[in-house]
């Protein structure tokens, strides 16, 4: 295979192999039913209970019934959001904020129209929720506060537990959600501590396969499922259990749990040293989230002047994967609406490259990078129309 | 991951001509850099040939290659040669774009009619000449498109939908409020095609090509709809104007077939031929 250098980890992972390994024989030998009656069953259903175990003890749930398994991080989002609004119908007021997830936003862009009043918090120029906005929103028909726990094109964490307080302060009855597709694995999680009663994860963002995820929902939360049929998963999501999936995303779980140090310290200190190797080679760089706090291994550089679709071919021809918040990527012919909440410069907006580690990054691959980038981004300042206004960004850099 | 031809890969990863000419004879710009892409183009003319052309583009990959294969297109060419390339040139040039990223063939073509509007063989046209041309009117505020570029759009590439306009000029990419605009845009276009060759394409028509045109709008754009429905329609016969047709499925013997006939199959029919037809119902 050709060298292939991967830091597109908020997009998605690789697969553990230690995580396959789980998985494999619930493919072959047992691929009992685990709701079936007769002894061949006992080993899927008993291995579907230690799973849910191991991503209890990821988000330190109090029960494990409080652990529903589902297929993706965006089907756990719309059940605990949609599953819950419908037992509480007389309220009809949601806060979120304007840096969701598409699988979070869209559901409220239709809540509204369905008649739902929606306030979208806004961030700063790094990224950071304004708590204040939020605690002022909050009212006494307010159904639904729903928080990402880290932005997944900045890495920015929001204040989850101070969120959670104001909400309780506020009003008690308001129900918090949270998206933790990109916290889960890269910090530490307590359900109870931090005070969420909704909270959603994603196995393939942790190194289990795609196509399996988890929702939270703590034994004071009502909520009516989104999926009808079977009476698996205590009747709150019908369907057959996915067993071999299921038993990857409790494998992926625990190992998050045992890297989570190496996750804080070393992956952290690769993206630091990317960081820096950018900022300090490439004067038209600037780092978007200026001293946020962040998931260890998120970094936004915007490159000013230049577009981030042509950085990423170029770079994909040295190997390397990354992804922008550009327009042209995503044929949506607008930039991220992340970083056009935090009123990224417009000189900068269309070059901006998120580069998301994993526990499997090497520093090899980190020097490769940095070694690389400048003499692309070069190339591609050379064609760029402002050849002025770079000369100008130059000679500050230099200056300073 | 965008399907790029290799002729769009092999001019993103080694552009040709990139930079300015000092003492340029013409020089035209498209796009901003708030839009996320911008192309200036330099030219050099000598009697009435570009003899140099040299660009600088803010953008992606495809906005990079077409520019550059723009450049290798127009040099030694005439200006009345140069003038009457398209942005569907430039990306017939690239073999071709992906529909979403068709807008960067049309900032080449911008570009370069930017570059030439002021250039005339004999000089450049006073200032004022220029501001008492046709007045253009700003569709998307957005993406800055004027009603000129989104009728050139239509013409060159046959566009029919918003959202092909879209893919082909940015207009209505953004937040969407001139999307009614653009329908109107288009529908207009369309009528007065219509309004200006009456009956032309039936006469010169045989009856086999006329048979043959109708059915192709009958399966391409009428039985798809109906299928969704259940349903499906059948030709049945052509006399000149009238056409027989037979509904099947679920549309035979609903009770608003009338309203399918006149109100959808009829209206379609008419407009794709841009003829009056009379379409009859056989039971």
């Amino acid at each position: 295979m050709e060298k292939l250098i991967y830091l597109d980890n908020n997009a998605t992972t690789k697969v553990d192999e230690r995580v396959l390994e789980e998985m494999l024989p619930y493919f072959k030998e047992e691929y009992a039913n685990p709701s079936s009656m007769y002894d061949f069953s006992k080993k899927s259903s008993h291995a579907i209970k230690e799973a849910r175990g191991k991503v209890k003890d990821l988000l330190h749930a109090e029960n494990e019934k409080e652990i529903i398994f589902t297929s993706c991080g965006t089907e756990s989002a719309n059940t605990a959001i949609r599953g819950y609004l419908s037992t509480v119908k007389n309220k009809k007021h949601i806060i979120t904020t304007k840096i969701e997830h598409p699988c979070v936003l869209n559901v409220y862009k239709y809540l509204e129209k369905q008649g739902y009043k929606v306030d979208y918090i806004g961030v700063n120029s790094n990224g950071e929720l304004d708590v204040e906005e939020l605690s002022e929103k909050i009212t006494s028909e307010t159904a639904l506060v729903s928080v990402m726990m880290a932005n997944n094109e900045t890495g920015v964490l929001n204040p989850i537990k101070e969120i959670s307080e104001i909400i309780k302060s506020k009003n008690s009855e308001t129900k918090f959600f949270v998206d933790a597709v990109q916290g889960a694995g890269k910090v530490a999680i307590d359900v109870q501590d931090l005070g969420i009663d909704m909270l959603g994860i994603s196995g393939h963002k942790l190194h289990a396969p795609k196509g399996v995820g988890a929702l939270y929902v703590n034994s004071k939360t009502m909520f009516t499922p989104l999926i009808i049929g079977g009476h698996q998963e205590r009747g709150k999501r019908a369907g057959t259990e996915n067993t071999p999936y299921i038993v990857g995303l409790g494998k992926a779980s625990e190992l998050a749990i045992d890297n989570l140090d190496y996750e804080m310290t070393e992956v952290a200190r690769l993206r630091d040293k990317l960081e820096r190797g950018i900022i300090q080679n490439i004067y038209n760089a600037r780092v978007n989230t200026g001293l946020a706090k962040r998931v260890p291994n998120t970094t936004n550089i915007g490159f000013e002047y230049i577009e981030g679709e042509l950085i990423l071919l170029h770079l994909s021809d040295l190997g390397i994967c990354a992804s922008s918040g550009s327009a042209c990527t995503s044929g949506s012919l607008e930039p991220s609406h992340v970083l056009r909440a935090m009123n990224v410069p417009f000189t900068a907006i269309h070059g901006s490259i998120r580069w998301s580690l994993s526990r499997f990054t090497t520093e090899d691959e980190i020097d490769y990078v940095i070694d690389k980038l400048p003499s692309v981004i070069e190339e591609i300042r050379r064609i760029s129309p402002y050849q002025e206004e770079l000369k100008a960004l130059k000679e500050m850099k230099t200056v300073k | 991951m965008w399907d790029y031809s290799e002729k769009v890969m092999d001019h993103y990863r080694h552009p040709r001509n990139v930079g300015t000419i000092e003492d340029a004879d013409a020089v035209g710009t498209a796009g901003s850099l708030v839009c996320g892409d911008q192309l200036k183009i330099y030219l050099k003319i000598k009697d009435n040939i570009v003899t140099d052309a040299k660009f600088q583009t803010f953008g992606c990959g495809s906005a990079v290659a077409s520019s550059s294969i723009l450049t290798e297109m127009i040099i030694g060419k005439t200006v009345d040669e140069v003038r009457k390339i398209t942005n569907k040139d430039i990306a017939d040039q690239l073999g071709g774009l992906p529909p979403e990223k068709m807008h960067c063939s049309v900032m080449g073509y911008e570009a370069l009619e930017d570059a030439l509007k002021e250039y005339k063989s004999e000089g450049y046209i006073p200032m004022e000449e220029i501001q008492n041309k046709q007045k253009e009117t700003m569709v998307c505020t957005c993406f800055q498109v004027t009603d000129k570029v989104i009728i050139d759009a239509i013409k060159t590439n046959g566009l029919k939908t918003v959202e092909e306009v879209t893919n082909y000029t940015k207009a209505g990419g953004a937040c969407g409020r001139c999307k009614g605009a653009i329908q109107n845009i288009i529908d207009k276009y369309y009528n007065e095609q219509a309004d200006s060759k009456p009956q032309e394409s039936s006469q010169k028509l045989t009856h086999t090509q006329w048979v043959i045109k109708i059915n192709n709008v009958i399966e391409s754009q009428i039985s798809p709809e109906l299928v969704k429905d259940g349903g499906d329609i059948e030709l049945v016969d052509i006399k000149d104007k009238d056409i027989y047709v037979k509904l099947k499925g679920m549309c035979s013997g609903c009770k608003n077939s009338t309203i399918t006939i006149k109100a959808f199959v009829e209206t379609t029919l008419k407009h794709a031929l841009g003829e009056d037809i009379n379409v009859i119902e056989v039971k």
